[in-house]
């Protein structure tokens, strides 16, 4: 019992527990052949799910309701702005990484204003402008076959001593991240409103201030993503945010940051982002077909809800 | 089977507790058929409590409930219904999305087939011409659309009519509290008439000359306890008040010792509500009358107009405010006793860009030093700390601050005694360097506490009374109307 | 008179009618030609499915819930009518039944374990994307001849899904508003406490709810292939945002148990003409999807203000 309370204190622990059971799983399968491979190309992968799933775990921590759905569709435009801006010269890399951020901060300002100004549920203010931010993105892409920039394509891909950098790069920000959580009052606000939005007004907080950095936040971290993401595969396509909408909320919701608001859990990205490559991974190599992988996510994540929720619903 | 016999409900020895507080401490009531029982107390004497039990919606810890002369094992509110025990809460319980006549419906199983909506508007209609006439309500009125007395007077209908089971017993919690005069007295009159015609009725209301002029019996509740039950004909005002009021006087002798002359110190709040609100540096202001009658919204909107230099309300320094309800105004759930202590103070703790969890535990360890906590670790869950504990955490967090003005939203709800007197101590320290204190306040011998009292009563300030002028009657008799 | 018509409830109210009708009269405007029954049926052909689904989403914004998986939803149930309804029929009702039935367990769940539904239907729009792919792994497979031969059906005078949209939102309209039973399924939605001291089973309001959903996604997906012949798996993937959209732009508000059927046809139908509107103003598809979310942030613009007028 004592056990069980001590292990439920460290949510995070649950991903990575899962992960090292599928990697193993899958090692064993195959007879420990490319195991370090698969190791390195999860890293990859898990590093685009991740940086976006930070930006979300920011959003949800702010309480019930709080969710942003307009995250695919700002990786589409901040990529194909990003690689139109720079038609793949290195010279305006800079340029085009600021023009990317651009993108990112106006989506961030344009859910907010619809949250605030037009007091819509965010789920649906961050809907509705994804429909908008979709059509600029595709008016604006249409027919965008632009290679990025080399040197954006290189540091993308690369690697040292078999880990990829930009996981390496990632690993110092999430540790950043980690401290904005939990060590400044902005992190902490986000943490209070979470818990009772009406009890953190009242202790002095700065709600409105709060929401408005955390939907900015999110739609930088899209942004970066849909930036790096075209790098990394070689152009941006209007479709490459689509699995980052489910992907998101599931590496969230499964490193044990709570959907009732309030408690965050930045290591638990980590290991879930790993967890959701890796059991795909797994499944491909257990040749299980696209359509059984599928409905396996989608078991596994709402079985997690439903344990982790449970808690919340008592309490 | 009930007819002959003349109690509809009997408790004998029912208590219920909340935490430390005893709500019901043992009460003996019984109901009659064609009675109306008054039911008056002051602020938490348990009257809702009661109430709450009679219609099965809270169980009580022990005692023995009989309908009839049968004694009943798990009453619940199905159980309540399907004997004809009806209430009438003050939290308005209809769907504002559904309809007068709809909403009839949800409280009818029986309304239902062929026909159904003509049957609940015909049902509603009739009640409510039969109770309110001229109430200006159409059965298709959406609820959400009507206001907040019309609401309550849909509310009241709906409890009166009858589909299936015969209407025994029905309690009107502070029915009156959103109705005019005009159809106050219609409601009266109705309740008046059925209670002659075999229904009984348990009437609950501030309004102590409704309770006078239309109950046949009168019970007097104080601190979970009947304490005068008595024909209301045997009842006067002044009797009633005396009844409801403490008879030992809280011994008030160190409190005579700091007394401000008021006016000397600078104005540091003044707001208004029906009449203008001072509040002097150094100054403790208490803010009576009966719960829920503006006295939290005050406060609300003097938190509000902190830094904003808005007409009716000034405010002249930082604000902290310390929540009554602290599940729902004060307390992180999620987090430690330390934690909860320092979020109003986080600017202070920022070293070289992040927060110092050093200088939070030193804050917290400080704070329950200073003001007793009792806790064997202030970096534990805030949840394990008693209520009283917690309500200390919510005062650290307020003293601990910066806040020059504290307001205090009667926060010493279910406090036990001990814990009081020690944040009493507390207040009147800091009043003593200059803080200022708004407390609003549901027991009186708390008052005895501040240096200046206003009274509210519907939502306005009825009057204010200096600490010497100060007495239980005094403010019992302000809260409490004059007449109907 | 005037301030009777500019109070803001009855603005609110045709609020809907309104957007569609300056819309279609914009149509008509740009685009003379459409004003026939031709026309009309070409540019309404794809309502039923769509209101099918909005119906289907209305269900669970009712009980204060959101269903992100009923785009994925129609696509599996569109699969199943592609293969197993035309192939074996019995099997194909029998897979049909056991959607529908997921969906009400699933409305159990999220009652019994307090979940939030945005995260659970997520989850689950995986599992009925994945189930669409095994059983159509590739897009192919017919329609049965019956579901093709009632989309197909020419009406007299007024085009067939005119009348197919009509009566699907006066039946809804019928069992949600007046009947008892849906009285209460709001009432669960507008003041759930009130409704389960009244003797009510929450849970089982629930389960009506989300079954309800389930049977209104089966017909749109139904529907769906009665006008493609064919199906995918990723068929409707656009409905989930279609069908939010429009009952919200049917009136229908997120929370509390305030929803119209008709208004959320209504809803649908101004959806669906968006995009003719936009063909016939020669704007490319490109924009077709953010003129969609522009009307609704525009139709929520215009409610935010008159609630503001309201106070």
């Amino acid at each position: 019992m004592t056990a069980f309370k001590t292990l439920s204190e460290k949510p995070w622990i649950w991903s990575f527990l899962g992960m090292i059971a599928i990697w193993a799983a899958t090692a064993i399968y195959t007879g420990g052949k490319g195991s370090a491979d698969v190791i390195t190309a999860a890293l990859s992968f898990a590093t685009f799910t991740a940086i976006v799933g930070v930006g979300q775990m920011f959003v949800i921590a702010t309480g019930p309701g709080n969710v942003d759905l307009s995250i695919p569709s700002t990786i589409a435009l901040s990529g194909a702005v990003a690689m139109k801006v720079m038609d793949g010269s290195n010279a305006m890399l800079p340029v085009g990484a600021a023009a990317s951020l651009g993108c990112g901060l106006a989506v961030g300002v344009l859910n907010y204003l619809l949250i605030r100004v037009l007091r819509i549920p965010p789920i649906i203010a961050t809907l509705s402008s994804s429909f908008l931010i979709l059509s600029t993105a595709i008016a604006y892409g249409r027919g965008l076959k632009i290679k990025p920039p080399p040197l954006l394509a290189e540091f993308t891909t690369a690697q040292v001593w078999g880990l990829p950098v930009l996981a390496l790069f990632f690993a110092v920000f999430a540790f950043g991240m980690s401290v904005v959580l939990n060590r400044t009052i902005y992190g902490r606000s986000v943490l209070a409103i979470g818990q009772n939005m009406r009890a953190a007004r009242l202790a002095g907080i700065k709600v409105e201030r709060t929401r408005f950095l955390t939907y900015a936040l999110s739609a930088v971290l899209a942004a970066t993503c849909g930036f790096l993401l075209a790098g990394f595969s070689g152009g941006a396509s209007l479709n490459m945010g689509q699995e980052y909408l489910l992907g998101s909320i599931a590496v969230v919701v499964i490193g044990g940051t709570s959907v009732a608001g309030g408690k965050a859990n930045l290591p638990g990205i980590l290991g879930a982002s790993m967890f959701m490559f890796l059991l795909v991974t797994m499944l491909n190599t257990f040749g299980a077909s696209a359509g059984v992988r599928l409905v396996m996510t989608g078991l596994i994540i709402v079985a997690v809800i439903t344990i982790a929720g449970g808690e919340d619903a008592q309490s | 089977m009930n007819a002959d016999r003349l109690e509809i409900v009997t408790l004998q020895g029912v208590a219920r507790r909340f935490g430390a507080v005893r709500a019901l401490d043992g009460v003996d009531l019984s109901v009659l058929r064609g009675q109306c029982l008054g039911l008056v107390g002051h602020n938490g004497a348990g009257k809702s409590t009661l109430m709450n039990v009679l219609a099965g919606t809270l169980n009580a810890d022990r005692g023995v409930l009989r309908i009839g002369d049968a004694e009943v094992q798990g009453f619940s509110a199905a159980v309540a219904k399907a004997n004809g025990i009806r209430c009438v809460f003050q939290e308005l319980s209809l769907c504002p999305n559904l309809t007068v006549a709809e909403n009839t419906r949800i409280f009818h199983a029986a309304l239902s087939g062929r026909g159904w909506r003509g049957r609940a508007k015909a049902l509603i209609r009739a009640k409510l011409d039969e109770i309110f006439p001229g109430h200006g309500i159409d059965p298709g009125d959406m609820v959400g659309d009507l206001s907040i007395g019309k609401r309550q007077i849909v509310e009241i209908a709906c409890a009166f009519t009858q589909t299936e089971t015969p209407l025994r017993l029905v309690i009107l919690d502070e029915p009156t509290s959103s109705l005019d005069a005009v159809t106050s007295k219609q409601l009266l009159e109705f309740v008046r008439k059925e209670v002659d015609g075999g229904l009984a009725c348990i009437l609950i209301s501030h309004v102590l000359g409704e309770v006078l002029d239309y109950a046949d019996e009168i019970v007097v509740m104080k601190d979970g306890l009947i304490v005068a039950q008595d024909d209301a004909a045997t009842f006067t005002r002044a009797r009633l008040v005396e009844a409801m009021g403490n008879v030992a006087k809280a011994a008030d002798k160190d409190v005579e010792a700091r007394r401000v002359i008021r006016g000397n110190a600078p104005v540091v709040v003044q707001a208004n509500a029906g009449a203008a609100l001072t509040a002097h540096q150094g100054e403790i202001v208490g803010l009576a009358g009966l719960a829920g009658h503006g006295q939290t919204k005050l406060l609300l909107d003097i938190f509000e107009a902190t830094g904003s230099k808005r007409l009716a309300t000034r405010v002249e320094g930082p604000v902290a405010f310390v929540a009554g309800d602290r599940q729902t105004d004060g307390v992180f759930h999620r987090w430690s006793i330390s934690a909860n202590v320092g979020v109003r103070s986080l600017r202070r703790m920022v070293r070289r860009g992040v927060i110092d969890p050093v200088a939070e535990a030193v804050m917290g360890d400080e704070w329950q030093r200073k003001i007793n906590i009792k806790t064997p670790d202030m970096g534990s869950n805030i949840l394990s700390l008693s209520g009283g504990n917690q309500q200390k955490a919510l005062f650290a967090r307020a003293l601990a601050s910066d806040a020059q003005i504290i307001l205090m939203d009667d926060p010493m709800r279910g406090v036990d005694f001990g814990t009081k007197l020690e944040v009493y101590e507390i207040i009147r320290q800091e009043a003593a360097r200059g803080r200022t204190f708004l407390w609003y306040s549901t027991e009186t011998e708390e008052l005895h506490n501040c240096d200046h009292i206003y009274v509210f009563r519907d939502g306005a300030i009825v009057a204010d009374m200096s600490n010497a002028e100060l007495t239980e009657e005094k403010i019992l008799s302000h809260s409490f109307q004059e007449t109907a | 008179m005037w301030r009777q018509v500019t109070s803001p409830r009855v603005l609110r109210a045709i609020l809907p009618a309104a957007s569609f009708v300056i819309l279609l009269a914009a149509i008509f405007y740009v685009q003379p030609r459409a004003m026939s029954y031709f026309g009309m049926n070409l540019m309404l052909q794809y309502t039923v499915p769509i209101a099918l689904a909005t119906i289907a989403q209305m269900f669970i914004i009712t009980v204060n819930d959101l269903d992100l998986s009923i785009g994925a939803f129609v696509g599996l149930t569109a699969c199943i009518g592609a293969t197993l309804l035309a192939d074996s029929p019995l099997l194909g009702v029998l897979a049909l039944l056991a959607c529908v039935g997921a969906y009400a367990a699933l409305g159990a769940l999220i009652y019994w374990r307090n979940l939030p539904s945005i995260v659970v239907t997520l989850g689950m729009s995986f599992v009925w994307l994945g189930g669409a792919v095994l059983i159509l792994p590739t897009p192919g497979g017919t329609a049965p001849g019956w579901v093709k031969a009632i989309m197909g059906l020419k009406t007299p005078v007024v085009p067939f899904p005119i009348i197919a949209t009509l009566v699907i939102g006066i039946s809804v309209h019928l069992v949600l508003m007046r009947s008892s039973y849906g009285t209460v399924l709001r009432g669960v939605g507008g003041n759930p406490r009130a409704v389960k001291r009244a003797g009510w089973s929450l849970l089982k309001a629930k389960m009506v709810m989300y079954a309800a959903a389930g049977f209104f996604g089966v017909l749109s997906g139904l529907s769906l292939i009665g006008l493609t012949s064919a199906a995918d798996a990723h068929i409707a993937d656009r409905y989930t945002l279609y069908a939010i959209a429009g009952v919200i732009l049917g009136g229908g508000e997120f929370v509390g148990g305030r929803v119209s059927p008709i208004g959320a046809i209504i809803g649908a139908l101004t959806l669906a003409l968006t995009g003719s509107f936009l063909t016939f103003l020669r704007i490319s598809p490109d924009w077709q999807i953010g003129a969609q979310g522009g009307i609704l942030i525009l139709v929520l613009a215009l409610r935010a203000l008159i609630k503001r007028q309201e106070g």
